[in-house]
């Protein structure tokens, strides 16, 4: 079932949407075990722009994944594979968010803070490690203060460096209003960062 | 270009896209600035630090639940 498709070991280039979707279609596993490892650390990070908790983001991927199993015989290729899956994941976190927003008050959500990600323990090791911990549970939490909309260009753009072309796509936003949420984005980080820096704790 | 207007157009100089008006007047002041100059250091040390974030993957679980439904929806469909 899987001649045609490139051998897919190994860290070499990523194989191009054809090859991708004739394997989708074929039934090929590998290919599609290819897709969820490549993509899905990316996808929970962006659903969670729009969800109040890790585990209804993992369901928001879990619901896309699904979706694209069913629809990907209906791809055209008029935007790249990985801009048309992030589209359909953008449209199922949206809508689980707006129901979120009104059924339940998202800081009683699993006891999980909606703001970030409980800080990550530095890896033992030196103080410098234990720095860099800190600085990445602060930025973590700076990402879980912003409006979804600056949330997901940030984590397009920055965490996953995304070019502003496909984000503006994926987000179906312009490219000014694309710069403007980022610009917001990075600014507030960098304000949390420096009031972290100057000793003065939080803003 | 004063500070404030400065601080504005920083995003829109790393994406290379200042018109060619702004672009020398953003520079100007940067070399004239040190707080100016301070201030993109740390924009762009966020920025450094942003992508440097660890992402969690996917479930075990999660994982083996979204291989079985390719698998079950590759079986159903007629050859």
């Amino acid at each position: 079932m899987s001649e045609g498709v490139v051998r897919l070991g190994g860290v070499t280039d990523f194989p191009p949407d054809p090859v991708i979707v004739a394997g989708l279609r074929s039934g090929d596993e590998e290919v599609f075990a290819l897709l969820l490892d490549e993509w899905s650390r990316g996808m929970l990070r962006l659903a969670r722009s729009y969800v109040s908790t890790a585990a209804s983001a993992e369901e928001v991927v879990q619901d896309t994944w699904l979706a694209v199993i069913r629809a990907v015989g209906t791809f055209e290729g008029r935007s790249s594979l990985r801009t048309w899956v992030y589209r359909i994941l953008v449209n199922t976190a949206r809508r689980r968010g707006e129901r979120e927003s009104r059924t339940i008050p998202v800081s009683s959500v699993d006891g999980e803070r909606p703001d970030g990600v409980p800080p990550e323990r530095a890896e033992g090791g030196p103080e410098g490690a234990a720095l860099a911990g800190e600085v990445r549970a602060l930025i973590d939490k700076a990402v879980g203060t912003l409006p979804s909309r600056q949330r997901a260009v940030i984590t397009l753009r920055d965490m996953e460096g995304y070019g502003s072309e496909e984000v503006c796509e994926i987000l179906s936003i312009s490219p000014a209003n694309q710069r403007v949420l980022l610009h917001r984005a990075r600014a507030a980080v960098r304000d949390h960062l420096a009031a972290y820096y100057d000793g003065r704790g939080g803003p | 270009m004063n500070c404030d207007e400065f601080a504005e157009l920083v995003t829109a100089y790393l994406d290379d896209a200042l018109d060619d008006s702004s672009r020398p007047l953003f520079l100007d002041h940067m070399a004239r600035c040190s707080g100016c100059t301070g201030y993109y250091g740390q924009f762009t040390a966020a920025i450094t630090a942003l992508g440097e974030l660890p992402a969690p993957g996917l479930s075990p679980k999660a994982r083996s639940h979204l291989l079985t439904a390719f698998r079950e929806a590759s079986s159903e469909k007629p050859e």
